[in-house]
């Protein structure tokens, strides 16, 4: 499974982009949240924000969306183009 | 999709260049409204702006934004144009142009536009300052004004 991390999100965590094996029995995005941010002090800051937004496969996704060992799962904060 | 125009780059546009494609393209058109978007000045203290985005993500989402305004108004000719990178004050960030029937349309999906592309398209802006650099932080009058299109 691919993470990757934009803006604030990877500067805190130091990387850009990820590739993690993450138990089989994680489901959700919210349970990849919580195991993601057991791998670094900095992961648990990052991914601790008030408002995390995440895609999968480059679509947004939801705390309670399923995820899949192929994935490509971005975490980033509020977007702010234009 | 020969009507749509997307492009995200570090390249400068040519708001004149645009205009004139969107128009000659117009067809039935009556109206063609665009919108600049800028890098404001140093009354902010910002002496240089970079724009970080998600590539392939981006492409989607404006691409998503502009089916959505096509379903709600009859549009001719759409060009998105969205620059990434550094960028100095003044500059051109965004071009937004919609041809339509009539000017109500055309206003209308501009505004809905730029909008949700504010508020969807994943673009991240980092200001330098005197005092360092700063991620430019979401503003909940941009999520309001997006949120008007919901009703």
């Amino acid at each position: 499974m691919k993470i990757v991390y934009f803006a604030a999100l990877r500067r805190e965590i130091g990387v850009g982009e990820e590739t993690v094996t993450p138990p089989s029995d994680l489901a959700t995005i919210a349970h990849l949240l919580d195991w993601l941010k057991g791998r670094s002090p900095a992961h648990a800051k990052a991914l601790s924000a008030p408002r995390v937004m995440v895609a999968i496969n480059q679509d947004y996704a939801g705390l309670d969306s399923a995820i899949a060992a192929g994935d490509e799962i971005a975490f980033f904060p509020p977007v702010t183009g234009g | 999709m020969d009507d749509v125009k997307l492009l995200v780059t570090e390249a400068d546009f040519d708001p004149g260049a645009e205009i004139a494609l969107l128009s000659a393209g117009a067809g039935d058109s009556g109206a063609l409204t665009t919108f600049i978007g800028l890098v404001r000045g140093a009354t902010d203290g910002v002496s240089a702006m970079t724009l970080e985005h998600y590539p392939g993500m981006t492409e989607r989402e404006i691409a998503k934004i502009v089916a959505e305004a096509q379903a709600r108004w009859t549009l001719g000719r759409v060009t998105v144009i969205h620059r990434v990178g550094r960028l100095l004050p003044g500059a051109r960030i965004v071009f937004v142009g919609v041809a339509a029937r009539h000017r109500a349309e055309a206003f209308a999906a501009c505004e809905f536009l730029i909008d949700w592309l504010k508020t969807r398209a994943p673009f991240w802006k980092l200001e330098e300052t005197a005092t360092g650099d700063r991620w430019v932080e979401a503003r909940e009058a941009d999520d309001k004004r997006a949120l008007r299109w919901e009703s």
